[in-house]
């Protein structure tokens, strides 16, 4: 007897619900965004002499180390299973194992996407406050950060469609080694190997490169209002490439788990 | 025949308690967990191969800059930094009048005023300074020197300074502060140099009655004849981060500075019957752009130069300096170290998740005692796979740096050395602070991500990420990674104005005090795992 799709997500989704650790963790995920984002914001002045800061980036600074936090709610919602043998039940009452991955992913994704949601909503809020104090004035020709301008609204959307697919990178990652410290270490470093790297590297044509492929690089463009033509990627191509990571790895992770004995 | 009955079982026991044994079965442990074995692997080629990428991302850069000119020599063909006495690397070119000493004597002069340009807001490198400023550390004063021409020179120097009053400066990193406040006509600056034998003493007064002693300096095997005079150095503006989106380009470029010096008087050999002016190496740009140059007109002498004596800071775009330094090949630490820590986290955690504590626990009750052993294999293990991929990184990373002709900013060989050997040191104690940690909140996840945040986090905000500098200053004095201290090539120095931020490789601990913080750290959670160790059921 096979489950219907509905009933495969009601299993995930209690599965995922009665985790005692998924609450604090998208809790943290958006506080630890905000908080991030309020300390950049107070950080940051705009003198008199020329200030080149992106305002919509600089308040959703804490998108780049709220994402770590997300990263981990998508990594324990497969990993979780394998260290405690929990798979071999799940995939006894699904053996549709690409249906359960995909449940797994919808899940995540979408709690992601609520969490990401209330976590930007803060962060934009906080540089509307904060920023024109600190001299990012219309003055300045810094208009206040509003979700009605087109540029800082595909900032806002871009940040929690950013978030959601690095949860499906990271639970793609997870499924594919299946190991929570191997997996969390990979997307780890996978995320932040890119931007270190290129920022050494003096070649600007592989700097270039680097920021293009990088899934944190180009996946972050998606936040830049201001100087979009230097920029190696659009905004929504930069997007489109973590878009691209995140899907090879939930294949990967899919052809696997297909394969393998759990 | 009834002999004595062998103490066997008792010796065999005492053995197996023994804290060889522990190690022992501790490294058994570990060889033959293939994944952990790979994972350190990893940590090797990761390192390694991200400073060689580096290297070869870097050497492109150079030659591609300098031009199509095709010659070999067109690759980095900037001149090699002058080294000082110490073998570290120096600037050593400013404008110099000069007459021969012969023994012992006095020079003494009155400086009346400092005044300095800076470059044009928003040019860059190229600006011929225009405009007017202040320079913290233009220098106009008197120079004795071992040499007229040539570096290294042993010299002693007494000056008046942009913004940093009086000091006596002698053989590049020797600095010593006189009097304060600016040089201006009403409050002029009085100097004084006197040789006697090997020894140069400087003196500075308000009014040329009342002499202070600034310092006495010895340089060794200084000859009989030196070259003695006036001279004008005022090195170039580093560029400011101006804000978080990075360096501003603004605020950097060459400056000049011009003084004017009058009641100059002599006592000794002076057996030259005219002054010599010039710049110490000659070709300087500035000289084919008309800046530098004294003259004299009824007792007074103005001098005007550009350039500095001083120690070299590298990543400034000083003249002729190279711009990167060696510690560029270590950033696949940070990587490696990722690596390491998701090792020594299962190397703990793996025994909860399948029992195997209780077996290991029950084979060594002293629970302490099987952290400690834990803790050594693998501080040991990530110590070589540390070293084996930081000395990789250098010598592969220099060597290929240097066959196409790129130059590093040089290094003395013992700060080359602490750099390899303190960032192995600096993989091992963070993965015995993994372990303690893995040891406290026995989850995997937990574990990795707490170091991560702990140290790669703070790492990549302060030092790559282009945070404000005193937040980025705070977070390497307090957290873990303050350890990357280790990788700092050259020493601040408070008479060189440069950037020193952690973005440009300045820490701001010193590299033992930073590894020391990384080691408290450790020793603290090492203090909490055997706490919890022992009082929890395993």
């Amino acid at each position: 007897m096979s489950q219907t799709a509905q009933e495969t997500l009601h299993a995930e989704w209690t599965k995922l619900r009665t985790l005692p650790g998924t609450g604090w963790l998208l809790l943290a995920a958006a506080a630890l965004t905000i908080a991030v984002g309020v300390a950049v914001d107070a950080a940051s002045t705009c003198g008199s002499v020329g200030c080149e800061a992106d305002p919509a980036k600089l308040s959703l600074t804490g998108v780049q180390v709220g994402q770590a936090i997300v990263a981990i709610i998508a990594v324990l919602a497969i990993s979780s299973e394998y260290s405690t043998g929990m798979i071999r039940v799940t995939l006894t009452a699904t053996p549709r194992r690409c249906s359960v991955l995909g449940a797994k992913a919808a899940l995540v994704g979408g709690l992601v996407l609520v969490t990401g949601a209330l976590a930007v909503l803060g962060s934009v809020l906080a540089g509307r406050l904060i920023l024109p104090g600190r001299g990012f004035t219309a003055a300045h020709g810094f208009p206040p950060l509003s979700l009605g301008d087109g540029p800082d609204l595909r900032a806002a959307v871009g940040s929690v469609l950013y978030l959601a697919l690095i949860a499906l990178l990271a639970l793609g990652v997870a499924t594919a080694v299946r190991d929570s410290a191997v997996a969390i270490g990979l997307v780890l470093g996978l995320l932040y190997l890119f931007p270190i790297v290129s920022s050494v590297v003096g070649d600007q044509h592989w700097q270039r490169h680097l920021e293009q492929i990088g899934p944190m690089n180009a996946g972050l463009y998606v936040q830049a209002t201001v100087g979009l033509k230097i920029l190696p990627l659009t905004p929504w191509q930069g997007l489109g490439v973590l878009a691209a990571w995140a899907f090879g790895a939930l294949l990967l992770g899919a052809v696997l788990l297909r394969l393998r004995d759990a | 025949m009834t002999t004595t009955i062998t103490p066997n079982r008792s010796a065999t026991l005492q053995t197996r308690d023994g804290f060889a044994q522990l190690v022992h079965a501790e490294w058994t442990k570990f060889r033959t967990v293939r994944g952990w074995v790979i994972g350190m692997i990893v940590a090797v080629l990761v390192t390694a191969g991200i400073g060689i990428f580096v290297a070869a991302g870097d050497a492109g850069q150079s030659c591609q800059a300098i031009g199509p000119t095709g010659s070999s020599s067109g690759c980095g063909s900037a001149p090699a930094l002058p080294l000082g006495p110490d073998g570290e690397p120096v600037v050593d070119n400013f404008y110099f009048v000069r007459q021969p000493l012969t023994g012992n004597g006095t020079l003494t002069v009155r400086l009346t005023s400092l005044t300095s340009l800076l470059p044009p807001a928003g040019q860059g490198l190229g600006a011929t300074p225009s405009q007017p400023g202040t320079v913290p550390w233009a220098k106009a004063g008197i120079i004795m020197s071992a040499t007229s021409l040539s570096t290294p020179r042993a010299y002693a120097a007494v000056m008046a300074t942009g913004a940093n009053g009086v000091r006596m400066q002698w053989n590049y990193t020797g600095d010593t502060a006189g009097l304060p406040g600016a040089v201006s006509a009403g409050s002029p600056r009085w100097l004084r140099l006197a040789r006697d034998g090997d020894t140069i003493t400087g003196y500075d007064s308000a009014d040329g009655a009342h002499w202070t002693v600034v310092d006495v300096v010895r340089l060794a095997g200084l000859p009989a004849t030196v070259q003695a005079g006036l001279f004008t150095a005022s090195p170039q503006l580093p560029a400011r981060a101006v804000n978080i989106a990075g360096i501003g380009q603004g605020g950097g470029g060459p400056t000049a500075s011009t003084a004017v010096f009058d009641h100059l008087s002599r006592s000794g050999a002076w057996p030259a019957s005219s002054w010599t002016g010039g710049y110490t190496q000659g070709d300087l740009a500035a000289e084919a752009q008309g800046v530098g140059g004294y003259h004299q007109l009824a007792g007074r002498i103005t001098v005007t130069g550009q350039g500095d004596v001083a120690p070299a800071i590298p990543d400034q775009g000083e003249f002729g300096s190279s711009e990167n330094t060696i510690a560029i090949y270590l950033t696949g630490t940070f990587v490696g170290l990722i690596a390491v820590a998701v090792v020594a986290t299962m190397f703990m955690t793996g025994e909860y998740r399948r029992g195997l504590i209780r077996t290991t626990l029950a084979a060594s009750p002293r629970r302490g005692r099987v952290l400690a052993a834990k803790a050594l294999v693998v501080a040991g293990v990530a110590f070589v796979a540390g070293l084996l991929g930081t000395a990789g990184a250098e010598v592969v990373g220099t060597s290929i740096a240097r066959s196409r002709g790129t130059q590093d900013f040089p290094e003395p060989w013992p700060a080359e050395l602490r750099m390899i050997v303190g960032t192995a040191l600096v993989v091992a104690v963070v993965a015995v602070l993994t372990l303690a940690v893995a040891t406290i909140v026995r989850r995997s996840v937990a574990a990795v991500t707490i170091i991560f945040a702990a140290i790669v986090v703070p790492y990549f905000l302060s030092a790559i990420a282009t945070l404000p500098v005193g937040v980025a200053d705070w977070l390497l004095r307090v957290t873990p990674a303050a350890g990357f201290a280790l990788q700092q090539a050259t020493p601040q120095y408070r008479q060189v104005d440069a950037y020193y931020a952690p973005v440009s490789g300045f820490y701001p601990l010193a590299p033992w005090a930073g590894f020391a913080v990384l080691c408290a750290w450790t020793l603290a959670a090492l203090g909490g795992a055997v706490y919890l160790l022992r009082r929890r059921d395993a």
